[in-house]
């Protein structure tokens, strides 16, 4: 291994290249670690009872890791826009349907749970 | 996942100019490997585009499910172990990173670091699935597992069968153990307790008799720790074995990938040791890296989903 940080493989034979990022080590080994602590985050935050923030604490510390992933294991912070432009818009397609099948959901909920049981108190306490 | 493979033998390539040594690694509808290898990656980023909106299906359905029926989630998710589910989330995480090491090993060409990576990657994703399994048939031995044979599929107006899952509340669950053990550890210590914890028909009906000070601590203990089916109300506990439709079927696909996932690696790992990759040409490298990657970005999202449900 050489201790290069980052390196760009420029051939003499012109065209004969496929330029690169080569991901630095420690940077990998800074992602590791910060994905690790935050599993633990994630599971250490469900001991703490924040009501309906526990499932929005527990989203937003899985997209963290995950544009970690992306950004750093995937390099797509050094790739492609175009790259990148699929993957926001398949994630953009996504959030759309869940958020309409959702939205549709919560029109029919008072036809199939009686009003006034437990359901009402849920409503309030969590997803 | 064609576009892994841009190896074609380059047959005939009469290419005007001839430097007689033409790149074996370059196919002949490529002007340079730099146009082959972006290439190749905007085709895997295609890819992985459609396996996020086949997954966005499963997770929409979750989320439909969860929002109408959220006690069943927060009752059911207790059988599963969320400790085994955040020691694969490291381990997943674990073989993220060695394959994000074996593809940096394989553009610096250092083959042997690369075939290393490569086999402890394989060790990672053997070692997701062992715990898997663990899981799975602890599933099946409790009778929870997908289908008609899971105990909650019945309709809970059966006697008999009611009686067997409370049995196997009381076995796996320990719901009914002494309570103040558990809640020493919770918050919820200084709440009292149902005094007809204990006797379920009972405690379904007289809460919501007495006064509004006596109902608030039983909601209170209903909704954040320790749900039991009896506190479910009947039309949650005919969708209970639903939620076992949703764990296995989200894992299950999830887990297909990961054995996908070892074939190709297995395969990478085959080619490199064949010399094939260096730092002029490592595209399959880097493209099954790419694939491994989004399996474990799913698990990211699996497991506060399914496991950690408050």
């Amino acid at each position: 291994m050489s201790t290069a940080q980052s390196l760009e493989y420029d051939s003499h034979q012109d065209s004969d290249a496929v330029h690169v990022h080569v991901m630095p080590a420690w940077v990998l080994l800074t992602v590791y670690g910060v994905l690790v602590v935050a599993t633990i985050a994630t599971v250490a935050i469900t001991l703490v009872d924040l009501g309906i923030m526990n499932i929005w604490a527990a989203l937003i510390i899985a997209v963290f890791k995950a544009a970690l992933v992306i950004l750093y294991f995937m390099h797509l912070r050094y790739d492609s826009l175009f790259n990148g432009i699929v993957l926001i818009s398949a994630l953009g397609f996504v959030m759309v349907f869940i958020g309409v099948a959702l939205m549709d959901t919560s029109e029919y909920k008072s036809n199939f749970q009686p009003p006034g049981t437990r359901m009402m108190m849920s409503s309030q306490n969590g997803l | 996942m064609s576009a892994i493979e841009p190896n074609v033998a380059v047959a005939a390539v009469p290419h005007g100019e001839e430097h007689d040594h033409h790149d074996p690694n370059l196919a002949h509808h490529f002007d340079t490997p730099d146009q082959q290898f972006q290439t190749g990656k905007l085709g895997t980023w295609m890819f992985l585009a459609t396996e996020i909106l086949m997954f966005g299906g499963l997770f929409c359905m979750y989320a439909v499910y969860r929002h109408s029926y959220p006690e069943v989630f927060e009752y059911a998710h207790q059988y599963l172990n969320r400790y085994l589910g955040a020691a694969n989330t490291v381990v997943l995480i674990t073989s993220s990173l060695t394959m994000a090491w074996g593809v940096r090993a394989a553009q610096m060409g250092n083959k042997k670091l690369l075939m290393i990576m490569l086999a402890l990657t394989l060790l990672g994703a053997a070692g997701f699935m062992g715990i898997k399994s663990i899981e799975y048939s602890t599933k099946w031995k409790e009778h929870i597992f997908i289908g008609s044979g899971n105990l909650y599929y019945r309709d809970a107006a059966d006697t008999v069968n009611r009686t067997k899952v409370q049995g196997l509340e009381e076995e796996a669950l320990h719901i009914r153990e002494p309570v103040e053990a558990k809640e020493g550890v919770t918050k919820v210590t200084s709440e009292p307790r149902d005094p007809n914890a204990g006797t379920p028909d009972e405690a379904k009906i007289v809460p919501p008799n007495i006064t509004p000070a006596g109902l608030a601590p039983t909601v209170a203990v209903a909704t954040h720790h320790h749900l039991s089916y009896d506190e479910l109300e009947s039309q949650e506990r005919h969708r209970v074995y639903t939620f076992f439709a949703i764990y296995f079927f989200m894992t299950g696909l999830h887990g297909i990938h990961v054995l996908v996932g070892m074939g190709l690696i297995t395969w990478i790992l085959i080619r490199a040791s064949r010399n094939e990759f260096g730092p002029t040409y490592f595209t399959p490298v880097d493209l099954v890296g790419l694939y491994w990657h989004i399996v474990d970005l799913i698990w990211i999202f699996l497991f506060p989903l399914l496991y950690l449900i408050h």
